[in-house]
């Protein structure tokens, strides 16, 4: 591994912008290409320089790239004669092997529609993914499944990362001002229970605010979160979870 | 009504166009993303009085299925003009000349997608051409390069692009509508300016190899001032991110 | 709407490509071609008799006929002294398995106009010959390239036939009493063509540049480079087709290959066949 890297730590970036020159042994990524010996952004992003390595994190796109070991939210959009068809805003439909689901084997012509039904949530991991087949899904371990509660909404699959914040600083924020429970996916898709509607209200209100004003600091954009939040609920909800 | 009695003069004595522009000075250049809400991707392009409206969708599942390609993506690609984009109404069934500039812009822009990143999957392309003023092609390419930028989609370059003619002999960059009708050669280039390729190339008209030669350079130069006005236009909205 | 298509559907296997290749890094081609050498040429003037003018050329394995049709019109508003050019192509389904009937599709449009525009730009047919009556009568020249078999570069093959078939056609002559005009049988000597044009194909295969490709270059060329000339070489038209891209600094290289061919093939012209 050697070469030079001619970008900073959290520089934006356009496609066509060199990144790098030489030789590093940076993981697979559809955001940096490389041609000759010269890395290239191949996306609007961040650079993340770190231990003489770099990646690039996608700031625009609607479409999420799977990757194996992702927990995601999806929709069911067709049932299949072993399965389910599951859409998780990747370019290709996904799919989730009926068995996974149950535990068991499937028999065909078993009725699939009493476990899943078009329309359905589901969280599952992706288990495979080559671009040469489509995402398969797995159900496993407790925080996978079907969704029975609560509500989910979405932001682009690029903005996941601002609505986290850095160490998860946002997403908290937004969890005890609210009282709400959130589970942010990658693809973009979010899980929430909230104690009542007008929290409920307050945090969608909050994340299209987040969807739109990504052109702002992280920093400031928790505190413009912050007052969004108090005037929708209140002041003293606000001071006393800022001090929780 | 004789063509060559209103062919005016192109070049003042002053070596002026007949907007005030030196041969090697640019239009103004306004790009505008995320202009629309459906899109997965959206762009407007003004140059001049040209000005273009793009949209991206996808990379999205192909039908019909038989249609997708086992290595690659599909890119579907449209380039239109709306009727009351020209002076007098053009008919908005598709012409010749926008299919043939449809397959022109399709190649230029695969050229540029990783395409390879999405087989079986396609991508969606479409250009409206709002006010026809002289190089619709390439404002169009560019405001479907800024819309492939605003998807988010993975390619090698954005697309900067500018054509070069002759306007009474002289090398002028970036035709106007008078130098585009009047002139002697019209050579619309765009590229992948970071990697010095060339994308689109055309030549209407005449030129000889020497002012070919001459053309090219002077193209660059104008592409690399487009490129940054496109790079400044995506980059302003984001402050640096802490 | 323009998509992505294989539509020669000829997947070449990965061992022709890499021997494609290296035989180019010897400086040869797999039929045995230098990288600068066209495929052996012919013209049949006249092939198609109740055409005004016609041509079938043969360029290697690919044959492409063209004929020319003599409509009188009116001149267009703005061009009184001059009569109208139209150019068709046409891929027939006879030409390539996977060719279906139907309109011209946007691979014919696009031979079609650059044949059109090389012709017209040059000013290689002379519009003047075509007029009757000023502003009143002139013929329209209707040229249909019709290819029959699809076997890479009908591009300069479209053009070949269509300079021929022009040359080849004489226009007709007429007694004109005031405004009323009577076509005779017979024919004058008079061409519209002022001097021939050609369109040199060059395809960027990797590393390598070929001119002249066959199917099987041109289906694994990264993009191709068409330029046409006139015979005291002004550069009279220039299209890219094909997905890759070519550097800014191989154009100037490319253009002095094709310039080059464009040069012995002038001669091959005036020399074999007579067109001048």
């Amino acid at each position: 591994m050697s070469g030079q890297i001619f970008v900073m730590d959290q520089q934006v970036v356009c496609p066509g912008d060199l990144l790098a020159e030489g030789d590093f042994e940076i993981p697979w990524s559809p955001y940096i290409y490389k041609e000759s010996n010269r890395y290239y952004a191949s996306v609007v992003g961040v650079v993340d320089v770190k231990n003489g390595t770099f990646t690039v994190v996608p700031l625009k796109g609607s479409k999420y790239w799977p990757r194996v070991g992702d927990t995601v939210l999806g929709m069911v959009e067709d049932i299949e004669l072993y399965g389910w068809t599951v859409d998780i805003r990747a370019p290709y439909p996904a799919y989730l092997p009926a068995s996974s689901l149950l535990n068991r084997p499937v028999t065909a012509g078993e009725d699939l529609r009493r476990y899943l039904d078009v329309g359905d949530y589901i969280v599952a991991k992706v288990e495979v993914f080559d671009r040469t087949t489509n995402p398969i899904l797995a159900v496993r371990g407790s925080d996978t499944g079907k969704v029975t509660d609560g509500t989910v909404v979405s932001i682009s699959p690029s903005k996941t990362s601002r609505l986290i914040g850095r160490n998860r600083s946002l997403l908290n924020t937004l969890m005890s001002m609210t009282g709400c429970h959130l589970m942010v996916y990658p693809n973009g898709m979010i899980h929430m229970r909230c104690p009542s509607s007008a929290q409920e209200e307050a945090i969608k209100g909050a994340i299209s605010l987040i969807e739109i004003e990504q052109e702002s600091r992280i920093s400031d954009l928790t505190e413009k979160v912050r007052r969004f939040i108090a005037s929708k609920l209140g002041e003293t909800n606000v001071s006393s979870s800022a001090e929780a | 009504m004789l063509a060559a009695q209103q062919r005016p003069r192109l070049i003042d004595e002053r070596g002026l166009r007949t907007d005030g522009r030196r041969p090697d000075e640019l239009r103004p250049i306004r790009i505008e993303l995320g202009v629309l809400k459906n899109a997965d991707g959206s762009a407007i392009f003004e140059m001049g009085n040209t000005k273009v409206i793009a949209a991206v969708y996808g990379p999205k599942e192909m039908h019909p299925r038989h249609m997708a390609l086992p290595d690659r993506t599909v890119l579907r690609v449209r380039y239109h003009m709306t009727p009351f984009s020209t002076d007098e109404r053009k008919n908005p069934a598709p012409s010749r000349r926008e299919i043939e500039l449809s397959k022109v812009i399709r190649e230029a822009l695969e050229s540029a997608i990783l395409t390879e990143l999405f087989p079986r999957a396609t991508i969606d392309v479409f250009m409206e051409v709002l006010q026809a003023d002289a190089g619709t092609r390439l404002v169009s390419l560019m405001a479907a390069s800024m819309a492939l930028a605003d998807a988010g989609i993975p390619m090698r370059d954005l697309i900067a692009g500018v054509a070069v003619g002759k306007a009474d002999e002289v090398l002028v960059l970036d035709l106007n509508e008078a130098e585009d009708m009047w002139g002697g050669a019209d050579m619309p280039i765009a590229m992948m300016p970071s990697l010095n390729k060339v994308v689109l190339f055309q030549l209407n008209g005449t030129m000889t190899p020497e002012e070919l030669r001459q053309a090219l350079e002077l193209a660059k130069k104008g592409i690399a001032e487009i490129y940054q006005l496109e790079k400044k236009a995506i980059k302003e909205k984001f402050v640096e991110v802490s | 709407m323009s998509a992505t298509s294989d539509r020669l559907q000829t997947i070449v296997s990965n061992v022709k490509k890499a021997s494609i290749l290296k035989a180019l890094e010897r400086g040869v081609r797999l039929d045995n071609r230098k990288p600068d050498e066209y495929r052996p040429l012919s013209i049949t003037l006249g092939y198609a008799k109740k055409a005004d003018g016609s041509a079938l050329v043969k360029l290697g394995d690919t044959m492409v006929l063209a004929g020319t049709k003599l409509e009188m019109d009116e001149p267009f508003p703005d061009t009184p002294n001059q009569g109208n050019l139209m150019v068709n192509v046409e891929l027939l389904p006879l030409a390539y398995e996977t060719f279906e009937p139907g309109p011209p599709d946007e691979n014919a449009i696009e031979l079609a106009r650059v044949v059109d525009r090389s012709l017209r730009d040059s000013k290689a047919v002379d519009l003047s010959k075509l007029v009757i009556i000023p502003g009143k009568k002139v013929w329209s020249l209707w040229v249909d390239v019709y290819v029959l078999d699809f076997a890479g570069n009908v591009m300069d093959a479209s053009t070949i036939a269509a300079v021929a078939a022009i040359y080849n056609t004489k226009l007709p002559k007429v007694e004109v009493n005031g405004e009323e005009v009577k076509v005779l049988t017979e024919r004058t000597d008079v061409t519209p063509l002022a001097y021939p044009v050609v369109t040199l194909t060059a395809a960027k295969i990797g590393n390598f540049v070929v001119i002249d490709p066959n199917l099987e270059e041109e289906s694994i060329a990264d993009a191709k480079l068409s330029i046409s000339y006139t015979p005291d070489m002004r550069i009279v038209g220039i299209q890219k087709s094909l997905g890759g891209a070519i550097k800014l600094e191989e154009i100037p290289q490319i253009e002095e290959v094709t310039r080059k061919a464009a040069s012995r093939l002038f001669s091959e012209l005036k020399n074999t066949f007579g067109i001048a």
